[in-house]
């Protein structure tokens, strides 16, 4: 990224009570990096979905664990690097199916990954087996 | 900092209607998950959900709805939807559930659409 860069911080433990300050975090975010409210709300909701996915998935139980949250700003993008040490996924493995498979057999999964790739312009995840697991984003400024 | 979410009940000759309101995501899902489920265990299987007081919703809220829908139809019933503010309308129509759901403007709306 270019010298204009900021780089941003938010750490919490792992409990689904601080999805609300994750989400309060990625506004201000949004808004600092110059984004419209539409584009905001839609950083907000993708940064939910994955720190959610990290709290009930990736921890299971453990409330005790961190949710690790970077942003990173510069004139054109917003990166967001959710990053965690608990159980990591296969994002091949997330179903494809489409919505009226899910609803006919009572299963909602792989909304949230759906919904990320759909509001972010890049979404990558990485798994470094023992060590973490990290999911990056992208949303670029749209001028 | 916890996350504000409620459901309230009312009822309109045969009709339940769920009022939502404030922000339902991972933490709050368990309990609409709750709310309908307990109107499903008590035979009330016309239901309406009245999103107008809802300012947010992510996949986990989402996820209730889907859960729910096809056992709601099987038993003779429905779940319509209403009042959606455009933000919360963006992610219901994001994942396609306009074509799963029937979405309204008012609970009037969706009050006649039950036959």
């Amino acid at each position: 990224m270019a010298s204009m860069e900021r780089t941003f911080r938010l750490e919490v433990p792992s409990n689904t009570e601080n999805l609300a300050m994750i989400r309060d975090f990625v506004n201000g975010i949004g808004v600092r990096a110059g984004f419209s409210p539409s584009d905001v709300a839609k950083l907000e909701l993708a940064v939910d979905e994955a720190c959610a996915n990290v709290i009930e998935h990736a921890y299971g139980p453990e409330v005790t664990k961190e949710v690790s949250i970077k942003a990173t700003i510069d004139e054109f993008t917003v990166q967001i690097d959710v990053v965690d040490t608990g159980t990591g996924f296969d994002p091949a493995g997330i179903s494809q199916k489409n919505l009226d498979e899910l609803v006919a057999q009572r299963k909602s999964g792989g909304l949230g990954m759906r919904l990320m790739k759909t509001l972010m312009d890049e979404v990558h995840y990485e798994v470094i087996p023992g060590q973490k697991n990290e999911l990056r984003m992208i949303k670029r400024l749209k001028k | 900092m916890a996350t504000s979410f409620s459901v309230s009940r009312s009822t309109a000759g045969n009709l339940t209607i769920l009022s939502l309101s404030g922000f339902l995501d991972a933490h709050t899902a368990p309990e609409f998950e709750k709310a309908i489920q307990q109107e499903f265990d008590a035979g009330n299987i016309r239901l309406i959900a009245d999103c107008g007081g809802l300012t947010y919703i992510s996949s986990a809220g989402l996820g209730v709805f889907m859960s729910f829908i096809e056992d709601i139809r099987g038993a003779g019933g429905d779940l319509k939807i209403c009042s959606l503010t455009p933000k919360v309308a963006q992610v219901f129509e994001i994942l396609g559930f306009d074509s799963i759901f029937e979405m309204v403007p008012t609970a009037d709306d969706a009050a006649k659409r039950f036959v």
